[in-house]
């Protein structure tokens, strides 16, 4: 018995040092000799494509350069940045506008560049909110948040944006399901009240302005994930649900209980046939609709009142259940459109199902029963095979040109590589640690470019430098171009990034906006020189029409603002010159700074508690005589009667 | 005049007009912070920035320095060069109809001396930028003008602008050629004659 003991412990002991020698020999197999010079680009030069991230809890979208795993920018979406005054400004407020108030802060989780023809167009790339449901449109010619819309009847937006093929659609699906309409009800009643929604937001090919278009009302699963059909495919759009045990407590035991879920199957095209045929019902709804107006750059919200809901008992032959191992997350369809890769994450296997057999399946009635008039599919009928052996905890997959798909698994810390078809697995790497997403430059396109893929890892442990308990994410570049998958670089990203989009740089660098011109600046308090330059009282409302340029404001003394007045800052930036932006800033600002571009137009609020004498300047180092750039306010008691003056230079 | 001369000289009278379809001298400008360059072409009628904002960037940076806002109203030269470009043409042609060698002799001569005096004028118009400065400006360096280059590169603090003829200037330089070409047939022709 003491023997045993004794054993025990000196095993126990032995423990770390298997460790630390399983560490020497996996971080020794990252010796790949050329990486250094594969992501080496050279001071001056730019990298080959561009990766845009999610920044998960910070709300943000981050801006990549692959294989140098350089930041670019981080795009405000739907965090106030008091860097910019995103979410602060008089022309930014209104984006974050929702029909729970003013929300400062969301959870994005998925990037999804606009298509054409099943490839990256370069024109838009999507986000979605989890936490209030919302999706975003970024413009990628100036790389700004162009327009945020809610969506009803839905709580944690995850299972979006994913585009169609041609952008005909971006994509919501319900994480939560919800009473729906809302209401107060028993959260026992879960079975009884709650419902999924799955959301198809119409894509206008010019604008990118988006339209909630339709809703499908789905059982009370929880929809994870989504992928549109290409392809053969186009024109379906896949959906994966767990909890179809439709538990509403401890889920983690259980929604794990049953042996399989589903993947929603929808033929959205059909679902479009029933709208126009009047199968949907317009039901009271509360959203808001946030758009940046393309003449003036001022951010507008509208507030919609009714949404076209699908019932699926209405609509026979718009949407089907696949059943699918132990709670899928991932489903991702392969360049050809054939392949429907679900990541079970409980599931010792990676099922793949073909779109083809769906197909036959559907029209041969191989079906196990429906739920809520959704008629299931047979599994044997549909599943056109399995990858054993996929690794623990598989989660995504992504794809190359050359026939190979790449699976993350979480638990097991890797990334999976095997054979569209074979479904044997040909390699496996470790990645550090925890894969979620991963990303193939254009692994969810119809034309994949199988030279990269990055690694998006939740959790960094001893990776970098440590920085107290909370430590930075990571994304790794892995090349894929060869038999052996090679790690080659690690690099920090900023919040969680889920997931990610890469697309060819040349695409964007084509067309892309140095300024904005000030002939087109329709903001309704511009002011377009500085002889325009002034400051006009209305009541307790101050305006100061101010211009900014190298290396002054105009105008840069005034003189009667009082305690009690609420001043606004129309600040324009009048340069015309590539990166050359100024900052505007007042002693005292409870709100943010201005950041403003060349062309650009920005206000800022500013209400004054005591008199005295306040500096402003400019916080972005623009000149040689940036220092330079400030000027003073002066604020005087309510009663006074300090006459408005101000001017530069008198 | 044998028709040859004649063909010459009308050609050389109609490729002067060329001045008013590209510019007749061109400033390129380095800086550090302007990798992808600057620059100004000056026309006989205008002055025009290489990109579209070019010469609003150079006005804002030159206030530095001092320098006088580059503004088209303030340079007469670019009201009345038209309209000698436009007379020459006219006494190309007249002399083409009617004229001998000597009086493209004449016409020759004439564009040169008005080239001269254009390139005068145009060295006095970059001396008057460089010199006279604003004794307000922020930027003073003592001893420091900052007067453009007539032909060829300087350094001017952290700008290098390189000055050269452009494709106007060669057109008149074709036509000064072609006029050449006509005197000479023209003498040569009475050589034989004679």
């Amino acid at each position: 018995m003491q023997k045993k003991i004794q054993f025990l412990v000196l095993a126990v002991m032995l423990l770390p040092l298997i460790f630390i020698i399983g560490c020497g020999k996996s971080s020794s197999s990252l010796d790949t000799g050329d990486a250094a010079q594969r992501v080496y680009v050279k001071p001056g030069e730019y990298d080959e494509f561009y990766s845009f991230m999610s920044g998960g809890f910070s709300g943000q979208l981050s801006v990549y350069g692959i294989p140098s795993g350089r930041l670019f920018k981080v795009i405000p979406v739907f965090s106030q940045n008091p860097e910019t005054g995103y979410g602060y400004t008089e022309e930014t407020k209104a984006m974050l506008n929702t029909s729970h108030g003013f929300i400062p802060w969301d959870d994005a989780h998925h990037p999804s560049l606009s298509q054409s023809d099943g490839l990256a167009d370069g024109k838009w790339i999507f986000i979605n909110a989890n936490n209030t449901p919302r999706i975003a449109r970024i413009d990628l010619k100036d790389f700004e948040t162009a327009e945020i819309l809610e969506i009803p009847n839905s709580a944690g937006n995850h299972g979006s944006p994913f585009t169609t093929e041609n952008s005909e659609y971006v994509v919501a699906s319900t994480r939560f399901s919800l009473p729906i309409p809302n209401q107060d009800v028993d959260i026992k009643s879960y079975k009884e009240n709650f419902k999924g929604t799955i959301s198809f937001i119409k894509v206008n090919p010019e604008s990118g302005r988006m339209n909630l278009e339709f809703q499908i009302l789905a059982p009370g699963f929880n929809y994870d994930l989504a992928r549109a059909g290409k392809g053969p495919s186009h024109g379906w759009a896949f959906f994966t649900s767990y909890n179809s045990e439709q538990a509403n407590t401890l889920l983690e035991i259980n929604a794990s209980k049953n042996d399989k879920d589903f993947i929603a199957a929808i033929n959205w095209k059909k679902a479009e046939e029933y709208v126009k045929a009047g199968k949907a019902k317009a039901m009271p709804a509360d959203y808001y609709h946030n758009h940046v107006d393309e003449k003036t750059r001022v951010a507008k919200s509208e507030q919609l009142k009714t949404v076209m809901v699908l019932d699926p008992k209405d609509c026979p032959g718009m949407i089907y259940f696949l059943p699918t191992p132990k709670s899928p997350h991932g489903v991702d369809v392969d360049p050809t459109g054939e392949y429907i890769v679900a990541g079970g994450k409980l599931a010792t296997v990676l099922p793949v199902h073909s779109f083809s057999k769906m197909i036959k399946a559907i029209d041969g009635k191989k079906f196990d029963g429906e739920i809520d008039g959704i008629p299931i599919l047979k599994y044997a009928e549909v599943n056109a095979g399995e990858v054993q052996n996929p690794g623990l905890g598989p989660l995504h997959t992504e794809f190359d040109e050359k026939g190979f798909a790449y699976t993350s698994a979480f638990i097991s810390s890797e990334v999976v590589k095997w054979k569209l078809g074979t479904w044997e697995v040909v390699d496996r790497i470790p990645v550090y640690y925890s894969i979620g997403h991963l990303m193939v430059m254009g692994g969810d396109t119809k034309k994949p470019f199988g030279k990269y893929l990055v690694a998006l890892n939740k959790i960094t442990k001893d990776r970098y430098l440590p920085t107290g308990p909370s430590l930075t994410q990571s994304a790794q570049l892995i090349d894929i171009s060869g038999d052996k998958m090679k790690l080659l670089l690690d690099f920090p990203t900023i919040g969680e990034p889920h997931y990610a989009q890469g697309i060819k740089a040349d695409i964007l660098t084509k067309d892309f906006m140095k300024i904005y011109k000030n002939a087109d600046n329709g903001n309704p308090y511009a002011t377009k020189g500085e002889k325009d330059a002034k400051v006009v009282r209305e009541g307790n409302i101050v305006r100061v029409y101010m211009t900014a340029a190298r290396s002054h404001f105009a105008p840069d003394n005034i003189e009667g603002i009082k305690v009690g007045d609420k001043v606004y800052f129309h600040v324009t930036n009048l340069e015309q010159d590539w990166d050359v932006p100024h900052g505007f800033a007042v002693k005292g600002m409870n709100n943010s700074e201005l950041l403003i571009m060349p062309g650009e137009t920005r206000t800022v609020t500013w209400e004054p508690k005591q008199p005295g004498i306040y500096p402003f300047y400019c916080s972005d180092f623009c000149s040689a005589l940036h220092q330079e750039m400030s000027g003073y306010l002066r604020v005087s008691p309510a009663n006074s009667n300090v006459e408005l003056k101000f001017g530069t230079g008198k | 005049m044998k028709t040859k001369s004649k063909i010459l000289v009308i050609i050389g009278s109609i490729l002067l007009l060329g001045t008013f379809i590209f510019p007749i001298w061109k400033i390129d400008i380095e800086a550090p912070q302007y990798p992808e360059g600057m620059g100004l072409y000056i026309w006989i009628n205008k002055i025009t920035g290489e990109g579209p904002n070019d010469l609003n960037t150079l006005n804002g940076l030159n206030h530095y320095i001092g320098m006088k806002t580059i503004d088209e109203e303030s340079i007469p030269e670019l009201v009345f060069m038209p309209y000698i470009i436009v007379t020459l043409t006219f006494l190309g042609l007249l002399v083409a109809y009617k004229g001998g060698s000597r009086s493209i002799l004449t016409l020759i001569i004439l564009i040169i001396l008005l080239g001269v005096v254009g390139m005068y004028d145009f060295y006095m118009w970059e001396y008057d930028y460089g010199h006279n400065l604003n004794p307000d400006a922020p930027i003073k360096v003592p001893g420091m003008s900052y007067q453009p280059p007539f032909i060829g590169s300087k350094q001017l603090l952290n700008i290098n602008a390189t000055s050269l003829p452009w494709i106007g200037s060669a057109f008149i330089g074709m036509s000064v050629l072609l006029f050449g070409f006509s005197y000479l047939n023209e003498r040569k022709n009475k050589g034989i004659q004679a």
